[in-house]
């Protein structure tokens, strides 16, 4: 039983630790990313979500622990092995991280004309296919100044699904979105999922957005685990942490002020 | 003191820690070359916004230069009664001298600054990161050819600083000075000797040419990824190419014409 659940798990990572000059970003990071599922890493800024995509994609190399995407240790992979695997992976960025100087067709057809030695009208349905799924086949003339950060996005994730990935990572794909675009891309995220069989890792702090589509949450604090589960299993998680970040509540485990001392004898204090 | 000290060490560490980590990218950029010539689309592209872009800063400066030089040397000359030896004191003195060096700066200003600043962005906004992500090497995709592209162009943007100046210095001296043209030239010819000036003046702007395309490539790559970042790093390469363009003129120099 064991082991069939191993070979569910596309993404394992066991005692991830990776710190940045001093301070200590993950600290001891288990996490099992299922194949098939949509697996959500939520938890407050700077806590490390970003961090991890990138340890994922061998982007930086952790301080101690192990990062297998399936079956190979990202770490220890050569730079050659390395890029065969992340051909194999797709990630959204934040911003999209489309070349300013390509139209949206050329993005898309970047990875296909780097990888491929297809011929051009293939590249042609090919991408034209990509961005009929995300809906911009009309925007392929455009250039991304020209596109709103929704589109923005969505060419991206055209371009990340461009190669065929088994997995692919969305970095904060919410943020700063107006609710009709959160809702084109959670259904996006969704039916791409299913439809390609893929598996998808997503780094948000839009608890509701991310609680209807995703399969598991794991909740990050301060470097750590703190609470994981299918969604309905986190609301009813013990954790306080959990519940006050959940909820959105301003006080709690994560105190509203910034330590301080006490108010009254800062005020009586002679400057 | 002690922490006057502390802080120069520091200094002088971080230094020799960005000099080391330059040249190391250098060195993968210069392996990533043979990859640019699978893909001479890419360098093609390179050398229009490298090298044709600044063709236009390049001739207007060294017409102005050779057009102040021939009237400077033109009174200076005259002082000895050799004015008709302005055409090989003009040429001599672009080709060795102002020529490299200025075509550096002014490429430096020009191209230079631009490449910071487009790489710098590149990377703040997240587009080599993704390349990475994409499985594409971006010192490969993105460096190598800007690279290949300065060190091509600077030798022709020099050689162009050159011939322009000397027309320049044609115009104001046979044209408005009343030098006798046939005594320009044909001092000019007999005096610049192919080997000992034109081809040095070669070699230097092609050093030159390395130094300030690695310096502007290397800085935005290695630069801050914020718009303050940014704005420093294309600060830091033209200040940066300045010293060492000035700095390695003089070694070269010493080199190449020393012995006399």
């Amino acid at each position: 039983m064991a082991e069939a659940i191993n070979k569910d798990v596309l993404v394992k990572t066991r005692g991830l630790r990776f710190a940045h000059a001093s301070r200590v970003i993950l600290d001891g990071v288990d996490i099992d990313i299922r194949r098939g599922e949509v697996t959500t890493i939520m938890g407050p800024s700077g806590t490390g979500k970003t961090t991890l995509l990138r340890l994922i994609g061998g982007q930086l190399k952790p301080n101690a622990g192990t990062v297998e995407v399936d079956g190979q240790n990202v770490p220890d992979l050569a730079l050659k092995e390395l890029y065969q695997l992340r051909k194999r992976m797709g990630m959204m960025f934040q911003t999209g991280a489309l070349f300013t100087d390509l139209n949206v067709f050329e993005n898309v057809a970047f990875p296909l004309r780097e990888h491929t030695r297809l011929p051009e009208a293939l590249i042609r349905d090919l991408v034209l296919i990509k961005l009929q799924a995300v809906g911009l086949r009309g925007a392929r003339k455009l250039m991304p100044a020209e596109l709103s950060g929704g589109m923005a996005r969505r060419v991206a994730l055209a371009r990340a699904i461009a190669l065929d990935p088994m997995m692919i990572m969305y970095d904060e794909p919410f943020t700063g979105q107006d609710p009709i675009t959160v809702g084109v891309i959670m259904q996006l995220i969704r039916q791409i999922n299913d439809s390609l069989g893929l598996t998808s890792i997503i780094v948000s702090h839009d608890v509701a957005e991310v609680s209807t589509i995703s399969d598991r949450l794991y909740l990050l604090s301060q470097g750590k685990v703190v609470a994981q589960g299918a969604p309905t299993e986190l609301q009813q998680s013990p954790s306080e942490w959990a519940q006050q970040f959940l909820q959105g509540r301003p006080d709690g485990p994560v105190p509203f002020h910034y330590p301080a001392m006490p108010f009254e004898d800062d005020l009586m204090a002679v400057a | 003191m002690i922490l006057w000290l502390r802080s120069l060490g520091r200094g002088g560490l971080d230094f020799f820690e960005r000099l080391g980590r330059g040249n190391l990218f250098a060195l993968q950029a210069l392996a990533g070359i043979p990859s640019v010539l699978m893909k001479p689309m890419l360098l093609v592209a390179q050398l229009y916004s490298v090298g044709v872009l600044s063709v236009q800063i390049i001739v207007v400066s060294g017409l102005t230069v050779g057009m102040v030089l021939g009237l400077q040397m033109y009174n200076t000359l005259t002082d000895f009664g050799a004015s008709q030896s302005l055409g090989p004191v003009v040429a001599l003195s672009l080709v060795r001298e102002l020529g490299p060096v200025l075509a550096a700066l002014l490429f430096s200003g020009r191209a230079g600054s631009a490449l910071t600043a487009e790489i710098g962005l590149m990377k703040a906004t997240e587009q080599l990161s993704g390349m990475e992500m994409m499985a594409v090497d971006p010192i490969k995709r993105v460096i190598a050819p800007r690279l290949l592209a300065g060190i091509i162009s600077m030798p022709l943007l020099a050689a162009m600083f050159s011939a322009v100046g000397i027309l320049g210095s044609y115009f104001v001296g046979v044209g408005l000075l009343g030098v006798d043209s046939g005594a320009f030239w044909s001092q000019m010819q007999s005096k610049v000797d192919f080997y000992q000036d034109i081809y040095n003046g070669f070699i230097k702007s092609m050093v030159f040419g390395i130094v300030a395309t690695w310096i502007a490539v290397f800085e935005g790559y290695d630069a801050v990824p914020t718009t303050e970042g940014v704005s420093r790093a294309t600060t830091r390469t033209v200040v940066h190419t300045a010293f060492a363009v000035l700095g390695s003129d003089f070694v070269l120099t010493a080199l190449m014409f020393g012995e006399k």
